[in-house]
């Protein structure tokens, strides 16, 4: 389509020059275009390389120090770099998987309602409401998930800690030395599954947006040929649209989880951090994130304290690094099935 | 409002144009009567204010006092327009070392120095023959605040508040609670502590006290980092530990008690005789302990009786000055500055800006007379 454009721009704006359709005079607009856009394209290359460079050489020092060398004091409490940073990178993980296990189904079935069910107004003012909720900042997700969510969640919780205790995940009770059982059943409901609530709903509109334009894409002959062949609608969901959008909801679910992983500012606010690995939902005793964690700390620790603390943001990127180079791999394994070309 | 810019705008650019014109034509008088002329006029200025102080001076200390001192500082530079006075929060220790090497002429301390330490001549900053004057300027009071619905305050002694924040006593109803609250009624509920997950010179302020009070129970020194994280939820900051206490039944935490309005608030003592933290409480619990004997005159270190009558967790942060300065001027405005600050204006206004209790009145005589006996 570009291609054809500029001859009928030549035509309006250089009417007297009788070849115009002549490719004559050096294109100084394409070569500027190609040049402005390649090097965006290096850009990224650069600016991915200096990130790295900057926290390598912050992190390395802090990766490989003793245990007992000066820097944050939960380092040298807990016995060691590793030891301190693995649960925060726990807690970054699980916080996220448990974020998308909320929110793929929900999104997913959002974007399906929007693309194949709705009627199209409806979808449409639908369609708005989720672009407008993946603009909400963050910031405003930590304050009303910690003043109006968590608040309303904590007698439910409570109520989930009392029957349902049995359940390992929803279990607040932890004995003391003596053996007395004692409730850790987390203050004004903020909790890990709180937190997690929060994240879903953060990466859920990210997740619809993207998936309801990948399932409008399905070619119309495969939605007809199956309905064709006697499918009901949600047979023809299931043989059409979903094998031919399923890297399109991978690469969508990635984005969400790249979101869920680095989000810093809702964690922060909702989650009552420590730096320990478990995975009960209910307790004062969480996991805190790679992210939330750095926000907390960084402004009071200073020297080596800092480079602990980049070396911990060095391991979030590693995390996101693999995370979407396995989602690069599902993506590829899968293209030659999925009919999309 | 636009055309006095423009006004002010052609003003500028005349004056530039004909700095310039100096320059170029190279009448080297013009250019140099305007200088001379400003340095006369503010000579002259400050010859006519006659008391009015100038020169520069810098503290370094503890950074519990970090909001009051720049408070204080910015109001003194903004009265004494002449002076430059500076205070660097690096810390008590630093502080103490600082005048010790002369770095600074005055330093903020938790801490007095011990009468070892406080020998003349060990301190540069100071004239060879003079040792250092400790001078408590900043009483800074901790509030425990709890919520039990329907319970506004609670009486404890300093070893029930440890066993309840180490958590010893698990439930409000508990027998050691309820003895010393008659008449309170006290749910079968579980005890929750919430406390500063953050690195916080409260809780250093805080286990301090626990520590003075129930060695047996609180066997950690005080930190500024909370020793038992297992038995509580962390909050971030003053505003995080109060609301989580606010929006949480059957909670228990401490914030500095400037901040403890709207929560239940415990009362501390012993034998029928507690304290509300209230800055008369604060004040007066300085006041009836005594001083450090075997000192020089005007050296006030307060040897805190956590005992005596009145709200006991409170921290004292010292003003340490040299009593006798080699600079003349140097000595003027420590002497000026300090005289400042424990002034009943320079105490209201850290009550104000950082939630400390004002020195009483008593207190505040006697750490006059001391700054008076500053010379040089």
């Amino acid at each position: 389509m570009s291609t054809q454009t500029p001859p009928a721009e030549q035509v309006g704006t250089e009417s007297d020059d009788s070849h115009s359709l002549v490719r004559s005079k050096a294109r100084y607009g394409d070569a500027l275009f190609s040049g402005i856009s390649s090097g965006s394209a290096l850009m990224i290359f650069v600016i991915l390389a200096a990130v790295a460079t900057f926290l390598t050489s912050q992190a390395l020092p802090a990766m490989t120090s003793e245990p007992d060398h000066t820097g944050l004091s939960e380092v040298s409490a807990l016995g060691g770099f590793w030891q301190w940073a693995l649960p925060l990178a726990f807690g970054t993980v699980w916080s996220a998987v448990l974020a998308m296990l909320m929110a793929v189904p929900l999104a997913v079935g959002i974007a399906l309602y929007l693309s194949h069910y709705a009627p199209r107004r409806v979808a449409r003012i639908f369609g708005y409401l989720i672009d407008l909720l993946a603009a909400v900042p963050s910031v405003v997700f930590g304050l009303w998930g910690l003043m109006v969510l968590a608040p309303t969640l904590h007698p439910f919780y409570k109520w989930l800690n009392e029957t349902m205790s049995w359940f390992p995940l929803f279990n607040a009770w932890q004995a003391r030395e003596d053996g007395e059982l004692r409730p850790v059943l987390a203050v004004g409901g903020q909790n890990m599954l709180t937190a997690a609530m929060v994240l879903a709903l953060m990466i859920t509109p990210i997740i619809t947006a993207l998936s309801r334009e990948v399932f409008l894409q399905t070619p119309l002959l495969h939605e007809e040929a199956s309905l064709a062949l006697g499918a009901t609608r949600w047979e023809m969901v299931k043989q059409a649209v979903l094998p031919f959008s399923r890297p399109g909801i991978i690469s969508a679910c990635m984005l969400g989880l790249g979101r869920a992983l680095g989000e810093t500012m809702a964690v922060a606010m909702i989650l009552p951090g420590k730096v320990l690995v478990t995975f009960k939902l209910l307790t004062y005793n969480n996991p805190n994130t790679i992210a939330a964690y750095i926000a907390q700390n960084f402004p009071e620790s200073e020297g080596f304290g800092k480079m602990q603390l980049i070396a911990a943001g060095l391991i979030l990127f590693i995390i996101t690094l693999v995370v979407n180079m396995i989602a690069r791999g599902i993506i590829a394994s899968r293209r030659e099935f999925s009919g999309a070309n | 409002m636009k055309l006095r810019a423009v006004a002010a705008l052609g003003l500028t650019a005349a004056l530039a144009l004909t700095a310039c014109g100096g320059d170029s034509t190279g009448t080297p008088s013009t250019t140099e009567s305007a200088p001379a002329a400003t340095t006369s006029a503010s000579e002259s200025e400050s010859t006519s204010d006659a008391a009015a102080l100038s020169g520069e001076v810098a503290g370094m200390g503890a950074s519990s006092m970090k909001v009051a001192q720049g408070a204080w500082t910015a109001k003194f530079m903004e009265d004494n327009s002449g002076v430059r006075i500076s205070y660097a929060p690096e810390g008590s220790g630093a502080g103490r070392e600082g005048i010790q090497q002369g770095k600074v002429a005055f330093a903020g301390s938790d801490e007095a120095f011990s009468i070892e330490d406080n020998k003349a001549g060990s301190f540069a900053a100071c004239s060879a023959d003079s040792g250092v004057l400790d001078l408590p300027v900043y009483i800074s009071p901790v509030a425990i605040i709890f919520n039990l619905p329907g319970v506004e305050s609670l009486n404890m002694t300093g070893e029930l508040a440890a066993k309840i924040f180490k958590g010893d006593v698990a439930k409000w109803n508990d027998a050691a609670i309820a003895e010393l609250n008659p008449g309170v009624t006290l749910p079968d509920e579980y005890i929750v502590v919430v406390y500063r997950g953050d690195k916080s010179g409260t809780t250093e302020n805080f286990t301090d006290y626990l520590h003075a009070v129930a060695p047996s129970v609180w066997d950690n020194e005080a930190d500024k980092e909370w020793p038992y994280t297992d038995g509580g939820q962390p909050a971030q900051q003053t505003d995080g530990v109060k609301s989580s206490v606010a929006s949480g039944p059957y909670t228990i935490g401490y914030v500095d008690a400037s901040a403890a309005d709207g929560v239940g608030v415990a009362h501390l003592g012993k034998d029928g005789k507690f304290f509300a933290p209230d800055p008369e409480q604060a004040a007066a619990v300085v006041d009836n302990s005594e001083l450090e004997s075997g000192r020089a005159e005007g050296d006030l270190a307060v040897k805190l009786n956590r005992e005596a009558e009145g709200y006991p967790i409170v921290l004292i942060s010292y003003a340490i000055a040299c009593a006798k300065y080699d600079d003349a001027n140097t000595a003027e405005l420590v002497k000026a500055y300090l005289t400042y600050i424990s002034s009943a204006e320079g105490q209201a206004l850290a009550a104000e800006q950082a939630g400390s209790a004002p020195l009483s009145d008593e207190m505040m005589g006697k750490v006059k007379a001391a700054i008076d006996s500053i010379n040089a």
